[in-house]
């Protein structure tokens, strides 16, 4: 059986659904190493910030069951040297349009590093994360409160004709509303979840494991709470979902696109196996066979009608 | 960089919590000393970073510490049993810049990445130098491989229960002139050792780590020369780059 995996984002088909999420796979060239990158639909590259960021002091890993918690504190060159030396080496290496990932921690930040990246031709899509929870007066603080992201919403959308996906927190109290304040200022597209926000302790020193104390956890761990928080934002909105959270299989792919997902990030997943994306795009089709899947199309959002059924 | 599974041939305890794998694979990737290979164990979500203290045709041998569960669950595995690895991860040590009398000091479980490197430099006709410290006689291991290597060991314990008492520092006398040194051990000893060497060397850093092949910053330190992720620009750092923090 011959089955159709292509989609549309925001206008953009894609080979697959299947897109490494921000964070976990730099800025492309490296995976490019491994396998050649171009099988995927596409990939966010890492966060990019106008400044250069280090990020949070070490150490900035910790494990857990089913998952682990970062706090990497969005460690990045900065958007000229993004401009300037990323693109052009991930140039040599990926053929598809990326999804530059931004953030920052003022309006005019955000709108800043968003026209600069949407001058540049390889971004097809612009994802702008208001849910880092690892940084402090910045990132998360946007995405918790609905008029503050309906402003970096309205901020970015006057700065780019390219499709905009703002990339919302777990760690607020109404999803929906989140997403609908982003969707009344013009966002294209809403992506989630990032990272639920945790801590572990170091039992011997009585103290948390990370040194930014807290971190953002990811992995199979929360795979249910972000089927869960797709479901209720893909009702709530007309413009597309793109789910993530825990997924690693081609089978949670397909969860991700029943619960409402028009595309899929993977994160975790990438750095426990450096061909996890290949692989479940490679495993894509047999899984949608198993399940009598023709199109992927045809099961965008087709758990959202289940109480009917 | 490759990925590969490995088949374990031996898992034996040769010191106090210190045990020793020898895994068949493809090693071809693991082009220098100092390199470490990533393990991914049943049930835990991120792999282990483990440094090659041998390379030999296709077997790998690492040396390990029980340290938490992920080393725990490593020091039950039995012979047979396959193995999924990262290898060829890190720069490595840097051999060209050894000189004709290179010195190696190496703490506890940072020992084991110093003996290929001893075991090349030996080859190579250098005149090594092997600083070896451990905490006390019962956690001592591999003495003998260094010396059979033709290597000078100095060795010492820091209760004075077997060799020399002191930490590795207090043996840098004795161990005299040195063209380059190599060094890996736990920090407070490569503070130490960064302060009261002479001349240049190199040190392995160990850190947390989620990847281990350069994807997610997880372990990215300072250096003179910008932001250096251990596993990828690192584990090796040469003195000249390093910032404390």
């Amino acid at each position: 059986m011959a089955v159709n995996t292509k989609v549309t984002l925001c206008g953009i088909g894609l080979d697959n659904p299947v897109i490494p999420a921000s964070g976990t796979f730099g800025y492309g060239y490296e995976f490019a190493e491994w396998y050649d990158i171009n099988i995927l639909g596409t990939f966010s590259f890492k966060g990019t910030t106008r400044e250069p960021r280090f990020g949070n002091p070490a150490p900035r890993i910790a494990e857990c069951e089913g998952g682990m918690l970062n706090a990497v504190g969005l460690q990045n060159p900065g958007v000229d040297k993004v401009v300037s030396e990323e693109l052009p080496r991930l140039a040599a290496c990926f053929h598809k349009p990326v999804m530059a990932n931004v953030s920052g921690f003022s309006l005019e930040e955000y709108a800043e590093v968003c026209e600069k990246l949407s001058a540049c031709p390889q971004v097809g899509w612009l994802e702008v994360n208001i849910s880092c929870p690892n940084v402090h007066g910045g990132g998360m603080s946007f995405g918790t409160e609905p008029a503050a992201a309906a402003a970096v919403t309205r901020a970015v959308r006057r700065v780019t004709k390219k499709p905009v996906i703002v990339k919302l927190s777990p760690n607020v109290t109404d999803i929906t509303e989140m997403a609908r304040a982003c969707e009344s200022e013009g966002a294209d597209g809403i992506s989630l979840i990032n990272t639920l926000m945790g801590m572990r302790l170091d039992l011997r020193r009585r103290r948390p494991l990370l040194a930014n104390g807290t971190g953002g956890l990811s992995g199979p761990a929360v795979f249910p709470v972000a089927v869960r928080m797709v479901w209720q934002t893909a009702r709530a909105v007309k413009i597309p979902v793109v789910g993530m959270g825990g997924v690693a299989s081609a089978e949670d792919v397909l969860e991700m696109m029943m619960a409402g997902a028009t595309a899929v990030e993977i994160g975790a997943a990438n750095l426990r196996d450096p061909y996890a994306c290949r692989d479940i795009v490679l495993a894509l089709p047999a899984a949608m066979e198993r399940y009598g899947i023709k199109d992927l199309n045809e099961i965008i959002g087709a758990a959202q009608t289940w109480e009917k059924m | 960089m490759k990925q590969g599974f490995f088949t374990l041939t031996e898992n034996t305890r040769i010191a106090r919590d210190v045990y020793r794998m020898r895994l068949a694979g493809d090693t071809s990737a693991v082009t220098a000393p100092g390199q470490f290979v990533n393990i991914r164990l049943d049930g835990r979500f991120l792999r282990r970073p483990i440094s090659v203290c041998d390379k030999e045709g296709d077997t790998l041998t690492l040396i390990y510490k029980v340290v938490g569960q992920g080393t725990a669950q490593m020091a039950e595995m039995r012979p047979g049993e396959r193995l999924d690895l990262l290898t060829g991860l890190g720069n490595g040590y840097d051999l060209s810049r050894a000189g004709a009398r290179p010195l190696l000091a190496g703490g506890g479980a940072g020992v084991p990445p110093l003996y290929l490197l001893a075991r090349e430099l030996s080859a190579a006709g250098r005149e090594v130098t092997a600083i070896l410290g451990f905490a006390s006689a019962a956690d001592v291991f591999y003495e003998k491989e260094f010396s059979a290597l033709g290597v000078r060991v100095l060795l010492c314990t820091a209760d004075g229960s077997r060799g020399r008492g002191g930490f590795v520092t207090d043996a840098l006398e004795e161990a005299g002139d040195y063209t380059y040194f190599y060094t890996c051990g736990p920090e407070p000893m490569l503070r130490a050792l960064f302060s009261a060497s002479r001349g240049s060397g190199e040190f392995s850093f160990e850190e947390r780590m989620g990847c281990g092949f350069g994807a997610c910053m997880g372990c990215t330190c300072r250096t003179v020369a910008g932001p250096k992720r251990i596993c990828r620009e690192g584990p090796v750092l040469k003195k000249e780059e390093i910032l404390w923090r």
